[in-house]
Parts: C-alpha cells; structure tokens; sequence
C-alpha cells in the first residue's frame, strides 16, 4: 500500500489581485520504502506542493484549493493543525534546499536538534542532548558533544547541512521529504551528502520524496523518477526506464542537459531553450508545448493526460500526445 | 572580546570627555560669571578680587585644565544655590530621578513588547490597526502634554492620583506612564515590524516543520531573534528618554535631577547645571555600553566577530 | 511621479498621503491665518478670561476653542502659534540640514583624520540627550528667536552627517565618480556635480524625521520657558501658562497640546512613508 497518496492536488497563489494556479491538480503516489525523486526546472511547483503537504504554505498569498493527500491512511489536508503538527517533524521529516538560512542563527545547533526530540518523544533537555550528540555522530560530524553548544556560524554549508539531516531524522521519520538539499552545495560535498542519506535511508528504513532539479542526482539515490513541469507530472516511472527510454520531450531535453553520464546515446549536450510559463496566464493546452520542437497542434490547445507508456515495463507514465522515439529515430 | 570591551570604553571616556569640553565651552559663552554673581553696583576691586577666585584671570587652555581636572576628581564647585559642592547637591537628587526613569523604561519594554508582539501575532486585524494606531499617536504626543492630560483625567477629574509630588508608589504612576509612552510607542512599532521579517524567514519554516507548538515557534524562533533591534532601540531611546525626564519632571514637580537642571538654570547655579548634565551625559555612555555588551549576549555572530 | 502616486495610494501610502494633507492645511493655516477673520491673537481682554469653548454643532461662536487666562483667543493664538512654531522649525531643519549634509559629504568624502574627527564628535554629541545640549546653549545665550534657531540646527546637524557620509561611501567609488576623478574635475565640482545628487534623497528622508523631533523640542524648550518669548505666542508656553489653570479650564491646555500632536503627527506619517519609499533601510531612528 502506498504510505503517501496524493490525489488531485491543487495549489494557487494570489499575487497584486491575480491568482495563478500553481499546481492544477496533481495524482501520485510513494510506496513504502519507495525512494521517489521528483525532478523539474525552478519554479516547477515542487517546493509549493511538499510545502502544502505539510501545511507550511505560507497561507495568504498561497491558497490550497482542493484534493487529498492521505498519508498512513489519514488526509493530510483534512486533518486539524495539532494533529498535522504531530506527523510534523516526527513521522514525517523534512529538508530544505538552503542550509545558510535554514537553522536559526541564534540558537545553539544542540538546542535545535533536541527540540524535535522533546517534542515528540518526550524526552528532557538533557536526554535529547544527549541523543543530538548521537545524532551528529551519526551524520558524520566528529566532536558532536562539544558542537552542540556551538552556533550555525560556526559551521560550513555543508556541515549545516548535515545538521538539518540530523534534525529532520532525530524522530525516525516514515517519510522524509528532501527538498533540494544538495543544490545549495559544492560538487564533491554534494556526492558526501548524496551517500549519507542513502545510508541513512537503508539503516532506518525509511520511505524518501527527494526533489531536486538534477537529473543525475536522481539517478544516484532514487527508485522511481517523476518529471514536474508547470505544476504536472510529465513523466513519471522507474529510474533506469526513464534514463534509458525516455517518452516525454521535456524528460528527452533534461537528460540531453546533463553534462556527463547516463544519457541516450548520440544525445548533444544542450539546454531547453526558452522559459516556465507565465502561471498567470497559463497557456491552454499542454504547458510545455511552446518550448517543444515536437509539439504537434493539439498540444497547443489540449493538455495530454498522463497515460501508461505501452511497449515499456509497468509504471512507466507519460503525458503526450506524439511517440517520442518515433519522431527521434 | 576583552578588546573589544576595553575599545567600547575608550569611546566612552572620549565621549565624555567630549560633553566635558562642550560644557566648557558653553559655560565661558556665559560671558563673565563673575558679574552674575555679584550683586548690582559691586566694585571693579571686588570684580577682580572674585575673578582671581575663580582662576578667570588664567588663559583660557589653563582654566580649560583646571576645569578638567575638577571633573576628574568630581569638583564642579560649590553650588551657589546651595553653597554645597554641586555634584553632591545632584547626586542626592538622583535616586527620584533614577526611579522615574527606570519605572518608565520597566512600562515602556513591557508594554511595547507586549503591543508589538500582538501587532505581530494579530497581523491583518483589527489589533494590529488599533495597536498601531495607538503606537503612532504615542510617538506623537510631547510628554509635556500627555503629563497635563493625565493630571487631567486622573487627578484633577478623577482624584485617583496626586498632580504631583513624590510621596509613595502612587506618585509614580503618572510620570513613569509619561515618560514612558514613547518608549513604549516605538518599542511596538519596531518589535511588530522586525517580527514580522523574522516571521517570513527560512528558519521559522524549519521550527515549523519540527512540529514545534505554535508558541515555541514564537518564543524561541521569532521573538528571540527580533529582540537585537529592539536592544538598539533602548540604548537610543535611554537618550529620549533622559532628555524627557526634564520636562517631566518639571511637570509633576519631580525632585529629581532634570527638574533641578531647569532651576538651576533659572537661578544661573552653573556649577549645578553643569554637573548634572555630566552625570546624565555618563550615565547615558554608560546605558550604551550595556547596550553593546548585550547585543553579544544575544547574538552569537557578533559575539564571534569581536 | 505616477509611481509616486501609485505608491502612495497602496494601503501602506494612504498614511503617508493623510500626513502629507494634514502638513498642506496646517502651512496654508499658518500662512493665511492673519487674513482669516478672528480676534487678534495678543489683545487681552480681562472681561473674558477662561471663557470656555463656544464651538458647538451649529456655529463656531464669540471663541470657538475658547480663552485663556488673559481672556486671549485659544484658536488664534493656536493659528498664530503655528506660524512661529513652524518657521522656527523649518529653519532649524534647513540650516541644520545644510551643515550636516556639509560635514557628511566632506567626511565621507575625504576620510582620514577629517572623517574620524567629525565622527567622533558626532558620536560626542550624541552621548548628550538633545534636550539638555539645548538647554545648556539657550541658558549661556539667552532665549531669542534666532538663538532658538541656531541651537535646533546645532542639536540636528549629526543625523544628516552619519546618513549622508554613508552614502557618500557608497557612491565615492561608483564608476561615474571615479571617471569624473580620471578626467581630472576638482573635489568640489565632484562632490557637488556628482555626490551631491546621489545623498539629497536620504538627507530629505532625515529633514522630514529631524522635522518631527525639532518641533516637539522647540515646544518642550518654550514650555520650560526657554524658547519663544512672549508675546509671541508658542504652543510650548501656552502650555506652560495653562498648567496653573488646569483644574478649572481643560481647553488652554487641551487645544494647543492637540496642535502639537497633530503636526508631529503629520510630519511622522509623512517621514515614515518617504523613508519606505526611498530607501528602508534608513529605518534606524
Ligand atoms: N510565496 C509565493 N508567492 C507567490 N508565488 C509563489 C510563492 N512561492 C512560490 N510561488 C510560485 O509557485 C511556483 C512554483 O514554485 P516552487 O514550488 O518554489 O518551484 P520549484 O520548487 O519547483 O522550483 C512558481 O511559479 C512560483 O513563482
Ligand atoms: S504533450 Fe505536447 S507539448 Fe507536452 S510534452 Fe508532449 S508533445 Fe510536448
Ligand atoms: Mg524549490
């Protein structure tokens, strides 16, 4: 059974009397134990929907409009706010893209990985103490009793990092959802955190959503690939399917951008040309159309729902109106 | 940070080494003490007899030094008044004026803070409109008029407090609401607005996501770290503060130092005058020094950068 | 100018646009007040002392704000108040003004020991509370109208010059700066041509904030009774004179308190929106 459904999802925002519809209305779902990697361009909606999930949608200008989220077989969306801020932090984790920004400047790193702890597991000042120093150990910083009581500052990008991790696992989280956490970092520290979490995941066995705009970072950790353009799955199934068939013209052009690796051979090195679309003025059919040389007409005015790709193995989705590797061959 | 401490105090005795030059300053502007201070028709003799007293015959650098050095040892000179040394004559006034504005800055901090926090929690509603509403009429208000409008009210129409005087806590209440109304003012104009940025910071999100009650997040993630600003504020509003206890003061007959600066004055007591405004000057350099060994105790990244 | 008044009528800006037409009534107020039709604000009339204020819903009435102890019209001498208290004040700001945008320009500009010196003593200053400083000066000079001036804008002069040195800082290396430098211009004509233009924002920003802070100090030192002198009339001293009479008629003390509170009112709602539209970060008070 799947420990996280998403049904029909829809977010907007309001912005100088305008409203855009951010996220018209999305379907997915994790399996547990499933790591799912959800890959699109910035602005793609991928933060907004983890955001919304959760209830930290900042709430004007952002507005859910409708749909279920059902998380262990209760709806997320529907439920009260104590009870969501119960999951919160404890079965559910979260981590955010930057590191600099996201742990409190003036609190001491012990005292912001032991709140989580007291909260939700009841324990004192001094047990979650003791156990963020555990915590540490475990994200690979050395010395942890004596970094507790020192601050954010003090600490370099990816070290903060890796303090977020201990945060968003210090309650063992049945889902923790990864929301760019490597993006704000250089290269080779981006491969330490990459392998951390991995391990992470494996020891506490836990269930991942991990969003990121890097096809090649999804390749590394991720099970099941789906690709958000505009606020739509645009295709979606399992990792080495994709990479190695891709039907979707937007998924075709991100792996084409990949400077190295795992990409269909005798692909150029390029970038998509062209921007998101304007989510205020949307355009009518499918959203990507008017970047894609492979638009034929009804994508302009109808969007292609997401349907499963025949000739591949099960799971593999696309939302098209063409066959892409019969327009490529 | 003992560095950085002991280049704060240094400011500070250049501080007031510098009010000490602009009373100098100010008071030989007076013109010749000496006339003041003789009665009308006294003798050119009797003239000399009392510049020579005073050290008015010296050059000025070297009056300058003597002044100086009457300072360092606490010697202004006997008030004439009072005929007393005049840095005794004011500090016996201290403590009214030391109760006054510490009762003012106790109102102003706790009611601003509590103002700017509803202001902020409330943010959208009515509360906020009224608190803020409340805030700028607040700033707006000269403390001079606000201590006649409570005489006012409270006194003269209700009889509940008396117009003035400094008999018993009773006595306190409406000049330490006088003064402390634009401390208060500012207070939650600045408070509700630094927790309104604090509020849409990524780190809040986090505190959020933790599943953190709703009240640690306010206590711990926003209030605490709005709190740098508003110790800024106080160090500057110490100023407003000190300056607006002479007025008040002088409003409800206060026996503190600010109210004995304006009789001074009116006396020409200037040994009095200008030892009162030093010890405000210095307690004021003081109150800021404080004020940036606070701001390390509540922000580790400056702490750091000492 | 149609972004100014965009801004100004976004919710934020309706204060700003409410300070700004309170400010435009009281100047016309002041200006035109002597053509207006009231009694003369100094002629005594002992017959009507303390009368109460006759303004009802109907009609303004003999003293609609009343009289005071010396049977004086409040409204005029409120109107007549204005006129002083706002000459005073606005020349205070401009002098002031002048010299402190002055002094920051050079420090900012020449840095050095001409910079450090000119900090610190604004620093020095600053260690005094206004209010004394003024009172220490009006005392040694004696209470007239152009000492009263002079004191303001020598109790003012330090904002302009922190802010506008700032700037200078900012601006001295930009690239317009330092190619006006390579074609060999003189200082002055750099700081002038060039530097001068980018500081009169902010400096404006502190001219409407310094406005507000100069007033109330006028009115506080005319209340101690070291301000403006009788006869002329100032809300400060119509303050101070209606103290002794506070029990028996509210209105002497009431009206040109209200005055005072209006105008620094005005004036605040004006600088606090000039302050977010040009530049926020000026938001240090
Ligand atoms: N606070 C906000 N106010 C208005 N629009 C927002 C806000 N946050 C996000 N958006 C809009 O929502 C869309 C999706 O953003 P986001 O989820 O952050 O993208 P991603 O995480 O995929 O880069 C973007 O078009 C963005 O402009
Ligand atoms: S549906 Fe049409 S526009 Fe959208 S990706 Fe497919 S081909 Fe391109
Ligand atoms: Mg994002």
């Amino acid at each position: 059974m799947a420990l996280l459904a998403i049904e029909d999802l829809s977010v907007g925002f309001a912005r100088e009397g305008r409203f855009a519809r951010v996220i018209p209305g999305l379907t997915y779902g994790v399996e547990a134990g499933e790591t799912l990697g959800i890959v699109g361009e910035s602005g793609s909606g991928k933060s907004v929907h983890a955001l919304a999930l959760l209830g930290l949608l900042p709430q004007p200008p952002g507005r859910i409009l409708g749909g279920r989220a059902v998380f262990d077989g209760h709806d997320l969306l529907a439920m009260s706010e104590a009870r969501l801020r119960d999951l919160r932090g404890g079965r559910i984790g979260m981590i955010f893209q930057d590191p600099m920004t996201a742990l409190n400047p003036v609190l001491t790193i012990g005292r912001q990985i032991a709140e989580p702890l007291m909260r939700h597991k009841a324990m004192s000042m001094r047990q979650a103490l003791d156990r963020a120093a555990d915590l540490l150990a475990l994200v690979g910083i050395r010395d942890g009793a004596r970094r507790l009581s020192q601050y954010p500052h003090e600490f370099s990008g990816g070290m903060r990092q890796r303090v977020m991790i201990a945060i968003a696992i210090s309650c063992e989280p049945a889902l923790l959802i990864a929301d760019e956490p490597t993006t704000a970092l250089d290269v080779t520290v981006q491969g330490q955190i990459l392998d951390l979490m991995a391990e992470l995941r494996d020891r506490l066995r836990m269930t991942m959503v991990w969003i990121t705009h890097d096809m090649g970072v999804v390749a590394g950790i991720a099970d099941t690939i789906q690709v958000m353009y505009a606020g739509r799955i645009m295709e979606r199934g399992p990792v080495d399917a994709v990479f190695a068939n891709p039907r979707s013209a937007y998924t075709y052009g991100l792996l084409q951008s990949l400077p190295h690796g795992s990409r269909p051979p005798g692909g150029r090195l390029m970038q998509i040309p062209g921007c998101p679309p304007d989510m205020f003025a949307p355009p009518p059919g499918d959203p990507f159309a008017p970047r894609n040389p492979f638009a034929t007409p009804r994508c302009h005015v109808e969007a292609p729902p997401l349907r499963p790709v025949p000739d591949s193995v099960p799971g593999h989705m696309v939302a098209a109106w063409y066959d892409l590797p019969r327009l490529l061959a | 940070m003992g560095r950085f401490l002991l280049s704060r105090l240094v400011d500070g005795i250049v501080a007031i080494w510098g009010v000490v030059t602009i009373v100098f300053v100010v008071s030989r502007l007076l013109g010749d003490p000496a006339i003041l201070l003789l009665p009308v028709g006294a003798t050119e003799e009797q003239l000399q007899q009392l510049r020579a007293g005073l050290g008015l015959d010296q050059p000025i650098w070297e009056q300058y030094l003597t002044f100086l050095g009457g300072v360092v040892r606490g010697d202004f000179g006997n008030s004439f008044q009072f005929m007393r040394p005049a840095l005794s004559v004011v500090l016996e006034r201290m403590p009214a004026t030391m109760a006054l504005a510490e009762s003012a800055l106790l109102v102003g901090v706790v009611l601003g803070a509590v103002a700017g926090s509803m202001a902020a929690l409330f943010r959208g509603t009515i509360v906020e409109g009224v608190v803020m509403l409340l805030a700028l009429l607040g700033q707006a208000t000269p403390v001079f008029w606000l201590g006649l409008l409570l005489i006012l009210l409270f006194a003269v129409d209700l009889g509940l407090l008396p117009t003035g005087g400094y008999e018993g806590p009773a006595s306190l209440i409406l000049p330490a609401l006088t003064l402390g109304t634009f401390t208060t003012a500012s207070i939650a104009r600045l408070l509700r607005s630094g927790m309104l940025d604090v509020m849409k910071d990524d780190h809040v999100r986090t505190a959020r996501a933790k599943g953190l009650l709703p009240g640690t997040v306010f206590l711990w993630h926003v209030a605490r770290n709005s709190l740098i600003p508003v110790v800024t504020m106080v160090g500057i509003l110490a100023g407003e503060l000190l300056g607006g206890s002479v007025v008040t003061e002088t409003v409800f007959s206060w026996p503190g130092v600010g109210r004995l600066i304006v009789q001074a004055m009116e006396a020409k007591d200037f040994p009095v005058v200008q030892a009162g405004v030093m010890v405000i000057a210095t307690i004021f350099v003081v109150i800021n020094l404080f004020v940036d060994l606070l701001y390390g105790l509540l922000d580790p990244r400056i702490r750091a950068r000492r | 100018m149609r972004e100014v008044w965009r801004a100004l009528t976004r919710r934020s800006g309706w204060l700003g646009l409410l300070g700004a037409t309170l400010l435009v009534v009281l100047v016309l107020l002041a200006i035109f007040g002597p053509w207006l039709d009231l009694p003369d604000p100094t002629r005594t009339n002992l017959r009507a002392r303390m009368v109460a204020p006759t303004l009802s819903w109907f009609s303004l009435g003999a003293h609609p704000l009343g009289t005071d102890q010396l049977g004086r019209d409040i409204l005029s001498r409120i109107i007549a108040g204005s006129r002083v208290t706002l000459m005073v004040a606005g020349a205070a700001v401009l002098l002031g003004g002048v010299l402190g945008t002055l002094l920051g320009l050079i420090s900012g500009y020449f840095g050095g020991w001409v910079d450090r010196i000119l900090m610190r003593l604004v620093d020095i200053q600053l260690a005094l509370p206004l209010m004394l400083l003024a009172l220490m000066v009006v005392a040694a000079l004696g209470p007239s109208l152009r000492n009263l001036v002079g004191v303001l804008a020598l109790v003012s002069w330090v904002r302009y010059a922190r802010i506008v040195r700032g700037q200078v800082l900012a601006v001295r290396e930009r690239e317009f700066v330092q190619s006006a430098r390579a074609i060999g211009a003189s200082h002055p004509r750099i700081i002038l041509r060039h530097i001068l233009p980018n500081v009169l924002t902010p400096a404006l920003v502190v001219a409407t904030l310094e406005l507000a802070r100069v007033i109330v100090l006028e009115a506080g030192l005319s209340f101690l009774g070291l301000g403006i002198q009788p006869p002329d009339p100032s809300w400060g001293r119509m303050l101070a004179d209606g103290r002794t009479y506070i029990s028996s008629a509210w209105w002497i003390i009431t009206f040109p308190g209200l005055a005072l509170m209006l105008t620094v009112l005005a004036v605040n709602l004006l600088g606090d929106w000039l302050r977010d539209f040009f530049d926020p970060r000026l938001a240090v008070r």
